[in-house]
């Protein structure tokens, strides 16, 4: 066998969540106490978030053996039997499940390989090679040209094509530009971003630092979501550590250009993500959109030309710059080059974060990468885009993930949140959860916006609770069609589409709300109720016993009986039942 | 503007000392804000008139910018901040449920705060760790894969701590 060289430890912060810091601590410890040549590592996201906390033992020759769920107990055996011994624990490893075969890493290249904190470890890996061979070689314009004839797209959402995008601002006049990298992921169900930055925090630098000489601009920001600590730490060691080695700062590289970043912390406002209001909170302002045009790269920041990207975007460039563009172009469809990352979560078995071409049929992500539905669910719908996108059924998994087919479902691809919904998700309650986040972070502006949002939240509140009326179907795609149509910036123009999408494809489920006053995934309260089955009952009194309002008593035999007027339908008699003798009943069932 | 100080504590937050740190301009207002937050829990109406002083800035800006921004809190929480992930991810993986038991266990509804003065429970709209559905994060503490006997668990480790 080959000779260990690295254990790397999965500490971005889905890993610390599942305790990986006690492991990595005990790894410390152990390896410590046996004077190992092994350099032990804390690496950023592996992906496979479904097994953590996640331990990579790596030989001299590449190959490498993977841990998952690792408990501090077991890493007495690992380094015992695996890295004394020589054997792997076999009863430990994660099995090959396929999960990273149709994966292809381009922006996820160095995440959960190398030490995110570490400039040297990014620098082995051709880091900043790309901003020497653009500074050093290219003009400006061919810098824009390589990244236009990649066919590089904006991938926060909109699908813009980035080179283009650079080619504005550029034309602007300077001498003061501004640069910044939008990182104020709000997407609930989307962590694509907070991953890269935690794991490879210098290539979106870099490619910062590439964009910015393209389009002339001598200042920088990271705009960053309050809620990723982790995250504004390492880009804070990452500019530090790179303008200490003159990557960053006066006449990189010997050039005529110079650049410096600073780091602004979100302050939690979904509209934000919007690129005027991002500009307008920067400046201490409340993050309200403007009216467009001017856009950003005539006047942004401070009334100067300023170019927005998404992190996702700006870690794809390093990786075409150092590549031919047919390396990149072979990937994707005719309009979507490339790969998207995507943050699988939801009912399937393998979530986590993946990155694959653009084009794979929905069913490809669902089955193939995401392993299929858990808990032997079946699959419904898959949720893309957050409260801007939509649901798509499971009838249309064949639709390839690109901007175009997506777009035309009525969904978006969005930034890369792909929520999977099985038989139990009820698509009304669905859409009630998204206008709910919608109507909290409408920031007020536009009217529809703001009433229109909550007007329709009313009504889809209203259909959960089973008092919905034959007309509020129409009135809310009417209503829904109005708000987007009558509002200014995305948030209001996309906050519809979770409801138009599920109103489109799950209209028996909206109807049987209304008119049968039943939910089909049992989900909304008001429509079901628990009933304890005597022939399966075994009194044995667990749900009694775990009832938090005393509902469930004993019935006129040996059986438990539900109080209907007392239970509020908490299902915790459901999940304790050792004999599956309770019922979650809905409408017709329930007589 | 409402009084925002909690009788029960002194106002010890009107120290300006830490601001020449920013520029004196309305850029600085978020970023004074946080870190005035980050150090005393909260914004008292003391320190939204010394931002609004320092930054040349009205002081119904500044009182805007609190209120817009979901980070700021106007009142002094718990010791504890419970926040339960209320993204999709966790919606779709019961998060309702969760956030139910923790105020059944805890007394107090969504933005309430312990009569003790020991939690304050909140609701954020995504933590970024789905694959841990549904999930709450106590102070800087994460925890996943919640069930309604884990919140149980949980609070009542942090009861057992407090009461050492």
């Amino acid at each position: 066998m080959s000779r260990i060289t690295e254990i790397r430890v999965g500490l971005a912060t889905c890993g610390i969540a599942a305790g990986a810091e006690p492991v990595y601590s005990a790894l410390e410890k152990e390896l410590a106490a046996i004077d190992a040549p092994v350099k032990l590592k804390r690496v950023g996201c592996i992906g496979m978030c479904y097994n953590e906390p996640l331990v990579d033992i790596v030989t001299e020759d590449g190959g490498k053996s993977t841990y998952g769920h690792v408990r501090v107990e077991d890493i007495g055996r690992i380094v015992k039997e695996h890295v004394v011994g020589g054997q792997p624990v076999e009863d430990l490893l994660v099995p090959d499940d396929g999960f990273f075969d149709r994966q292809v890493r381009v922006v996820l290249e160095n995440c959960g390989i190398i030490d995110p904190e570490s400039i040297d470890e990014y620098i082995s890996k051709g880091g900043y090679e790309a901003l020497k061979m653009a500074l050093t070689e290219m003009s400006q314009q061919q810098v824009i040209d390589k990244i236009t004839g990649s066919g590089l797209r904006g991938r926060g959402g909109a699908g813009f094509p980035t080179g283009v995008k650079w080619g504005f601002a550029a034309r602007e006049p300077g001498p003061d530009k501004y640069f910044i990298c939008n990182a104020d992921e709000g997407d609930p169900g989307a962590f694509m971003d907070r991953s890269v930055l935690e794991g490879d925090p210098h290539r979106v630098l870099e490619g910062m630092a590439i964009g910015a000489y393209a389009i002339g601009a001598p200042h920088g920001y990271f705009y960053v979501r309050a809620e990723y600590p982790l995250a504004i730490k390492r880009i804070k060691k990452a500019i530090a550590d790179a303008t200490d080695a003159g990557l960053i700062g006066e006449n990189i590289f010997g050039s005529n250009f110079s650049f410096e970043v600073k780091i602004k912390a979100g302050a939690g406002a979904f509209v934000c993500g919007e690129e005027t209001a991002l500009i307008a909170s920067i400046e201490g302002k409340r993050g309200m959109p403007r009216k467009r045009p001017p856009y950003p790269a005539v006047s942004g920041l401070w009334g100067e030309p300023t170019n927005i990207n998404n992190v996702e975007t700006l870690a794809n460039v390093p990786w075409i710059m150092r590549h031919e563009t047919e390396d990149f172009t072979r990937y994707g469809t005719e309009k979507s080059k490339g790969t998207k990352v995507f943050a699988l979560a939801g009912k399937l078995k393998h979530t986590g974060l993946v990155e694959v071409p653009m084009g794979m049929p929905i069913k490809d992500i669902v089955f193939d990468v995401g392993g299929g539905i858990r808990d032997e669910g079946t699959f419904k719908a898959v949720q893309m885009g957050g409260p801007s996108g939509g649901c798509i059924p499971a009838s249309l998994s064949d639709v390839p993930v690109d901007y175009e087919s997506i777009n035309k479902t009525g969904a978006i691809v969005g930034s890369g949140g792909l929520i999977v919904l099985d038989d139990k998700t009820c698509m009304v309650d669905l859409a009630r959860f998204f206008l709910d986040f919608i109507q909290k972070e409408s920031c007020g502006k536009c009217t529809f916006c703001r009433i229109g949002t909550k007007r329709m939240l009313e009504t889809l509140t209203r259909i959960c609770d089973g008092e919905g009326v034959s007309e509020d179907l129409d009135r809310l795609v009417d209503l829904a069609k109005k708000v987007k149509v009558n509002s200014l910036c995305g948030l209001g123009q996309t906050a519809p589409n979770p409801v138009l999408t599920t109103v489109k494809y799950f209209r028996e489920e909206y109807e049987a709300h209304i008119v049968d006053k039943a939910c089909p995934a049992h989900v909304c309260k008001a429509l079901i109720s628990y009933k304890i089955e005597p022939d399966r009952c075994k009194d044995c009194k667990i749900c009694t016993r775990a009832c938090p309002v005393g509902a469930i008593s004993q019935g006129e035999g040996k059986f438990q009986e539900i109080d209907q007027g007392t239970c509020i339908k908490c299902g915790t008699c459901y999940e304790v039942c050792p004999f599956g003798a309770i019922d979650v009943l809905s409408g017709v069932e329930e007589s | 503007m409402p009084d925002t100080t909690s009788q029960n504590v002194e106002d010890k937050t009107g120290d300006m000392g830490s601001f020449h740190a920013f520029a004196a301009t309305s850029a600085s207002v978020i970023p004074l804000l946080q870190q005035i937050q980050d150090k005393y829990g909260y914004l008292s109406e003391t320190n939204l008139r010394n931002v609004s002083e320092y930054t040349h800035t009205p002081l119904s800006a500044i009182y805007g910018v609190a209120t817009f921004y979901s980070q700021f809190r106007l009142t002094h929480p718990g010791k504890h901040l419970v926040r339960v992930c209320q993204g999709t991810a966790c919606h779709v993986l019961g998060a309702v449920e969760i956030m139910e038991r923790f105020k059944e266990q805890l007394g107090i509804d969504e933005d309430g705060t312990t009569a003790d003065g020991l939690f304050t429970l909140e609701s954020v709209r995504c933590l970024g760790c789905c694959s841990l559905a549904p999930a709450v994060m106590i102070d800087d503490e994460t925890y996943g894969r919640l069930t309604r006997d884990k919140v149980d668990d949980i609070l009542a480790s942090y009861r057992r701590e407090e009461a050492k």
